[in-house]
């Protein structure tokens, strides 16, 4: 079974710094981390490749430097890697992500993809189902755990007030959640192993694939602030009884033309 | 000359610092008060080959390299010395020897498990009466057909009682002096060979250190590790390598002593202001980094100097001397930094400070690493 772990590489932090100018992020300074979604998407097809034997494939599209988190999912257990790279693809928004990497795909070959929810840089939870309409595949979101029957997987599906469970034909398509496993370390092993190894960098070139719909070209999201949310006042405390608190709470929002 | 980090090393200090901090700092304080041996962290550090680091793969080992191997013990040893000690004796002084001196069929009986972390090794030089005279040893070994019969006592072993493999040190010809002496591989398991009383310590209180008894121990004439009489030479060889991962462990200790302090400095108020904006502490802390830089340059000199198969003797010796007295100051002047605060439990510097002064002790005193250094100037 081949499986394709679709990564992010993102700075080490919630709380990312936005350039007040320009409206992107500011990553100078900031570790570079695999996306948590991703990285349990990942260990969730180790196991999967533990259990029943797969070649497991990280896939990724970014700067040269996303290399490292390449290497760490190698680190880790992946077998192959690629990194979609070329100023080409520079300032792609969700669309034209998930066209670049399901062009990726089509040349990979796959009987499960597997991508995290969304990433902890950009929340869109967008880049994993658009892969899937673009490649015509069935699609799971909010995975949180995964087992493989026969031609098809089972996963389960959840929400904040409930879960699904799902069976699913392969080849699929799934987004994974960060809390359904705890991702292994690096093995010492992997480690002086993953850089005798070789990441595969693809370009424009090499890759079929509608220039229209790539790069900022063929983005076509358009942000028009972005802004970092203040932050909260402390908030008044009233000690009374419900009946008062009440009145107080519908007083309050109706001074807000909330109600 | 290149004093760059490559890149898997840098994506090595990544992991060691992500399972230090995750694995073995939340147990450093119940594995130093409880005296408790941190069984689980070694099994966790045997799985992600960490066990077997500076061996080739086709002996169990992880591929890696003596650099990587000391960044693992200072790594651990920054969050709990206790930790940095275990490995650095299993690797350095068991596995090491047996994978330098060891025959085909040592190392094939030995090595993959030890490299692997499903056995735990040590090694058994020190006597009552032969500590720094490694030469006055009481422990004979007499061959008898097929087998080697031990007799005697060795002292302050670390990871005695927990380890399966005992790499020992016995006179087999008094007459000889230390050219008498050779060294066995010894199974825990074999009997009359069992462990005596546990020490008990001011610093690293969690590794095991005990008395070994050996009463008629047969140990098979195929465990003789070199040659009869080359034990002497395999002790002191082994003891190099031994220094550079102890000169890392005190590495650690110093770094894991600066970064506690700098956060405690920054919180700490005093006057109506941090105690980080004194120039004091500054200058203080200035110090306590530069001379700790100065140690990993050291330490990782000699481990690069092992790897690349060049002399590391004096090198060893240098960074040992220079790291555990380095890790002595700064532990002191952290637990100084820190006030009444750094002389209580609630803070790790003082238990940091404790288990520094081993590292100016075992594995040869600071006074024999100057005794090997100038030996070599002024020859």
């Amino acid at each position: 079974m081949n499986i394709v772990v679709c990564m992010k590489q993102v700075p080490d932090t919630t709380e990312v710094k936005i350039d007040p100018v320009t409206g992107t992020l500011i990553r100078e300074g900031i570790p570079s981390i695999i996306n948590p979604d991703d990285k349990s998407g990942l260990e969730a097809a180790l196991v999967l490749k533990e259990r029943v034997g797969a070649k497991v494939t990280v896939l990724s599209m970014g700067p040269p430097q996303a290399d490292l988190a390449l290497r760490e999912a190698l680190a880790m257990g992946a077998d192959e890697a690629v990194l979609l790279s070329d100023r080409a693809f520079g300032g792609a928004d969700t669309w034209a992500t998930s066209t670049t990497i399901a062009a990726a795909l089509r040349k990979l070959g796959f009987d499960l993809i597997i991508c995290g929810r969304q990433a902890i840089d950009g929340d869109t939870a967008q880049v994993g189902p658009q892969i899937a309409e673009h490649l015509s595949l069935p699609q799971v979101s909010y995975v949180s755990e995964l087992e493989l029957a026969g031609d098809s997987v089972v996963v389960k599906r959840t929400f904040e007030d409930g879960y699904q469970r799902i069976k699913v034909k392969l080849p699929c398509l799934l987004t994974t959640l960060k809390d359904m496993n705890s991702p292994r370390y690096m093995s010492v092993a992997g480690i002086f192993d993953a850089y005798k190894k070789d990441v595969q960098v693809w370009g424009l070139a090499d890759i079929v694939v509608d220039e229209a719909n790539i790069g900022l070209k063929g983005s076509p999201t358009r942000v028009k602030k972005s802004f970092t949310k203040g932050a909260k006042s402390a908030g008044k405390v009233y000690e009374v009884d419900p009946k008062e608190g009440a009145r107080i709470i519908v007083e309050a929002l109706k001074e807000k033309f909330v109600i | 000359m290149d004093f760059q980090t490559d890149k898997e090393h840098s994506l090595l200090q990544t992991m060691l610092k992500d399972f230090a901090e995750t694995e073995v700092k939340p147990l450093a304080k119940e594995v130093d008060e409880k005296e408790a041996f941190p069984v689980e962290t070694v099994k966790k550090m045997a799985r992600f080959g960490m066990m077997g680091m500076p061996f080739p793969k086709e002996v169990g080992g992880a591929g890696g390299d003596n650099l990587g191997y000391v960044m693992a013990v200072e790594a651990m040893s920054k969050v709990c010395g206790t930790t940095g000690v275990i490995l650095s004796a299993h690797t350095s002084l068991c596995a090491a020897p047996i994978y330098e001196y060891g025959t085909p069929e040592q190392k094939q009986k030995y090595l993959p498990a030890l490299a692997r972390g499903e056995k735990l090794g040590a090694f058994g030089l020190t006597e009552p009466n032969a500590g720094t005279d490694a030469a006055g040893q009481q422990t004979t070994a007499v061959l008898d057909g097929d087998h080697y019969v031990l007799n005697g006592s060795k002292l302050f072993i670390t990871n005695a009682g927990y380890a399966d493999v005992y790499i020992v040190f016995a006179m087999t010809d008094r007459s000889k002096g230390t050219r008498g002496i050779s060294a066995f591989i010894v199974e825990s398991d074999m009997p009359g060979f069992s462990i005596g009383k546990k020490e008990e310590k001011m610093g690293i209180r969690g590794s095991s250190t005990c008395e070994l008894i050996f009463e008629n121990v047969k140990v098979p004439a195929a465990n003789l590790l070199g040659k009869e009489g080359g034990g002497f030479g395999i002790a002191m060889k082994t003891l190099d390598g031994g220094r550079i991962g102890i000169a890392a462990q005190a590495l650690g200790l110093a770094q894991g002593a600066i970064d506690e302090t700098v956060a405690y400095v920054k919180e700490r108020k005093q006057f109506g202001k941090s105690i980080a904006q004194f120039q004091n502490t500054q200058f203080q802390l200035a110090d306590m980094q530069a001379k700790t830089d100065a140690a990993r340059l050291l330490v990782y000199k000699a481990a690069c100097n092992k790897d690349a198969r060049l002399p590391y003797s004096v090198e060893a010796a240098t960074a040992k001397l220079f790291a555990s007295e380095t890790a002595m100051e700064v532990t002191t002047k952290a637990v100084q930094l820190h006030g009444g605060y750094g002389y209580t439990r609630e803070y790790p510097v003082e238990r940091m400070m404790r288990d520094a002064k081993i590292t100016e002790i075992y594995e040869g005193t600071s006074e024999v690493q100057r005794m090997v250094i100038s030996a070599t100037m002024l020859k």
